[in-house]
């Protein structure tokens, strides 16, 4: 797939940072004096992104775990987080809708922005931030409950108790997430009986069910085989037109396939963030062009 | 090689629990089920001339020391209480001169007095003699007793029924008028309303005459018919006719008839209330008590201990002070059960039932109504005995729901309390059954610390009843443990009821059987309704 995307490479080259522009200036917001001008290159200039991530760091307990990550993820796109194992993507990910508040030892600094608002605000609803941000896990967690239920569960909790209405979610839902045809004659049955696979796009039906702007994706095919991969990618690309999607994965080829941006984070930095087809062919970073060519990782 | 010896070792292990289990079921089966068989009666004809009829329940070797050590004797339960004062005999062997199994011998099963063994002479209706003779008597016996059991029955029913209402009444317009001498009224109101009560009373009491009197007659007309009953040995007795349980001639009576009657012995045993101070009759009352107190420590148990076990592990942060709760909590299941018997006394019943009987039944005092033991107090002294387990299990049934489940509905915008609530609790709920049926096991089978917070050895009603308010958790209870203690060891007449101690325990494990056994049905409904929970 990355034979397909090459003939777009130059092109969007072209688009690639206009270098010395700090991108948190588009969005109107204080420049970033600390950051040096090094990494400003290695970042796509992203007009109106729907979350920034504006120097985050994160500790657990006394271990840095991401150091002044800065990055701008652009609305109904795909984008990627790579990296080797412990290198920090998943907590990054995990920032986004706040998951990691549920760790006792974890403590951060800087800012996340959603749509211009921090994410940190005290006045903010977590609840209703975590509605808007959907999230489909490592490994599917379906609840102990019927395949209509876990779909039903975010409407429910939203207090929305009509079973037409309910049956409507639940179908337009599972409809969107390619699983309707597969399940329709067994919602009242236990959401763990199905594969693997299905468990994951009920997952992300349930995700959908909900109606968020953004859902973050954690290595949702690390557990599946390759043709429930290659479904779950294929709903993510039928998916794009509604859903900014950020997806953390370890497989390169994963990324490079479905992905729009693609940003690389090593040992809780940040190296090198841009175009996925650009970062792919021409990486910008020695430490980038190891790892995707499989030199460490 | 050590390997294979340490398995034989573990299923050797394994095979005794099994063995020791089973065996404690066959004994308990064995002994107790035997008890309700009918045996023929032996007539036995002494060497120097005299007769006995009994049973023979057992034979054995002298053990004593002298010249009769080593001969077989065999012991006979011989009945007639009223007239020889004891239900057995040790006879020996050697001064058997025959035995015989008369066919025509009869057993009656009496109201009073245990069984009676030997024949009827003459039957009285109203004075008259109506039968005379052993066959004539045995052929009219049948019918006129049937009538007079229907005649009886009206009489309990008269007691229970109407005139245990009109006594319910009086004792209410009794309290009543207690009340208003607590109130503080007008004198002249007081005066009032005093007289009004008054009348009512007098009307009540009015009826409860005309009542006592009709049940004096029916009385009277009961104990008019009679039967004269003669022992082999010659004396007689005269009973009323309406005493008489059960007449039958067992050695005439097939296989079959007798089969009939072990199943109806049963069945009365579990349906009777009991009679001779628990020494015949029926447990009823005691299985009824067991239930409930059970259903009721129940009830209690699993909100607190669920409740307890939530902000342990969900909310509470995990620290030393919390690990210090829950090795208090493990340590609290190890405390004896009496202690806890005596801190339900002191606090439940003394100090929470004492209040409650200030405040709300001021008219009865210095009678308690709350303020003694009873059902609720032995309830939930056995609830604090148990909770324990239900924390622990409900701990662990909570921390086997796996975070990440957790985090799919915190991501989908659910509070804290609605994961808790929606995902978390229904996933844990098998392990929480179970420690429900754990609790249930150990508290069916408690009996210290209920014997100072409510449990008799006779109630004189049960704590359910057709009286407003219908479940009077004040009352005092029957239990099965305590029942088998009673009568193995409190009996006046112990020969004769330790076959009830088998019989007893081997029912009380049956209930917990199925207690135990709905709560599992209950829990596999919900791990099939959750399946591939972990718990």
């Amino acid at each position: 797939m990355i034979g397909t995307l090459a003939p777009e490479v130059d092109s969007r080259r072209e688009r690639m940072p206009d270098l010395a522009h700090s991108p948190t200036e588009v969005a109107g917001i204080v420049p970033l004096p600390s950051v040096p001008d090094r990494d400003h290159a290695l970042r796509p200039q992203i007009d109106d992104p729907i979350l920034e991530i504006d120097r985050l760091s994160l500790w657990y307990g006394e271990k840095k775990a991401l150091k002044e990550i800065s990055l701008q993820i652009p609305p109904k796109k795909i984008t990627a987080f790579i990296g080797p194992s412990g290198c920090g993507k998943s907590t990054l990910l995990r920032c986004v809708n706040r998951l990691n508040d549920l760790v006792d030892s974890v403590r951060t600094e800087g800012d996340i922005r959603f749509e211009g608002e921090s994410i940190y605000d005290p006045n903010l609803d977590i609840n209703r931030l975590r509605k808007r941000i959907g999230m489909v896990f490592q490994k599917s967690n379906p609840f102990p409950k019927s395949i209509y239920e876990n779909v039903a569960y975010g409407a429910r909790i939203q207090g929305i108790k009509k079973k037409a209405d309910l049956d409507e979610i639940v179908e337009r839902s599972l409809l969107r997430a390619a699983l309707w045809e597969e399940v329709k004659d067994r919602l009242d049955e236990s959401a763990l009986g199905m594969s693997g696979g299905q468990q994951q796009r009920l997952c992300i039906a349930r995700a959908i069910a909900v109606e968020p702007e953004v859902i973050l994706l954690d290595e949702p095919c690390s557990a599946l085989d390759p043709i429930a991969t290659a479904r779950i990618e294929e709903l993510m690309q039928d998916l794009k037109d509604q859903y900014t999607q950020v997806i953390v994965t370890h497989n390169m080829q994963q990324a490079s396939r479905v992905s729009d941006y693609t940003a690389f984070l090593y040992l809780g930095e940040l190296i090198e963030y841009g175009d996925t087809g650009r970062l792919f062919i021409n990486p910008m970073k020695k430490q980038t062009e190891d790892y995707i060519t499989g030199r460490f990782g | 090689m050590l390997g294979d010896s340490f398995t034989a070792l573990c299923g050797g292990a394994l095979a005794l629990n099994l063995l020791l289990v089973v065996g404690i079921l066959a004994l308990l089966a064995w002994n107790g089920g035997r008890y309700f068989w009918q045996r023929d009666l032996t007539e036995l004809t002494m060497k120097d001339g005299s007769k006995i009829l009994g049973e023979v329940w057992e034979t054995e070797k002298r053990p004593t020391e002298g010249p009769r050590a080593g001969v077989d004797r065999l012991r006979l339960k011989t009945g007639n209480r009223d007239l020889a004062g004891l239900d057995f005999a040790w006879i020996d062997r050697r001064d058997i001169a025959s035995i015989s199994t008369p066919p025509k011998a009869l057993l009656l099963e009496r109201l009073e007095y245990g069984n009676f063994y030997g024949s009827i002479r003459e039957i009285h209706v109203g004075g008259q003699v109506a039968a005379r003779g052993a066959e004539a008597s045995w052929r009219a016996f049948g019918p006129l007793h049937e009538k007079k059991r229907v005649e009886q029955r009206g009489v309990e029913k008269l007691e229970k029924g109407e005139i245990g209402e009109i006594n319910a009444a009086i004792e209410a317009l009794r309290l009543e008028k207690k009340k208003l001498d607590l109130a503080a009224l007008p004198a002249a109101e007081k005066a009032l309303r005093a007289a009004a009560l008054d009348q009512d009373l007098a009307e009540r009491e009015a009826d409860y005459q005309k009542l006592a009197d009709r049940l004096s007659a029916m009385r009277a007309a009961l104990e008019s018919d009679t039967v004269v009953l003669e022992a082999v040995d010659g004396a007689t007795k005269e009973i009323p006719l309406s005493s008489v349980v059960h007449a039958i001639r067992p050695n005439a009576m097939s296989g079959l008839a007798k089969s009939g009657l072990y199943v109806q012995r049963i069945w009365s045993f579990i349906t009777d209330d009991p009679r001779e101070s628990n020494t015949e009759g029926g447990i009823f009352p005691s299985i009824f008590g067991t239930v409930m107190m059970v259903f009721l420590m129940s009830f209690a148990v699993v909100p607190l201990g669920v409740l307890a076990a939530l902000y342990l592990r969900e909310y509470a942060k995990q620290g030393p002070l919390v690990r210090m709760v829950r090795i208090a909590v493990n340590n609290l299941a190890g405390v004896p059960s009496i202690v806890f018997g005596v801190f339900g006394l002191g606090f439940f019943v003394y100090l929470i039932g004492g209040s409650i009987d200030r405040i709300f039944y001021p008219e009865s005092l210095p009678a308690p109504t709350f303020g003694t033991g009873g059902i609720l107090w032995a309830a939930l002294t056995l609830a604090l005995l148990t909770v324990p387990v239900v924390i622990v299990a409900a701990e662990e049934g909570l921390a086997a729901v796996p975070r990440i489940v957790r985090e799919g509905s915190l991501a989908l915008g659910a509070t804290k309390f609605e994961t808790l609530w929606r995902v978390v609790l229904p996933a844990a709920a098998p392990g929480i059954l179970t420690g429900m049926i754990l609790a249930m096991a150990r508290a069916a089978g408690e009996v210290a610390p209920l014997m100072i917070v409510g449990m008799v050895k006779l109630a004189p009603a049960l704590p359910v009843d057709g009286h407003a308010p219908f479940v009077h958790f004040e009352r005092k209870f029957m239990h099965l443990g305590f029942h088998i203690y009673d009568v193995g060891f409190q009996s006046p007449n112990i020969e004769a009821t330790t076959p009830l101690v088998f019989a007893t325990a081997l029912l009380l494990i049956i209930v917990v059987t199925i207690m135990n056994l709905s709560a599992i049905a209950l829990r596999n409904h919900l791990r099939k309704k959750y399946a591939g929970s972990a718990v």
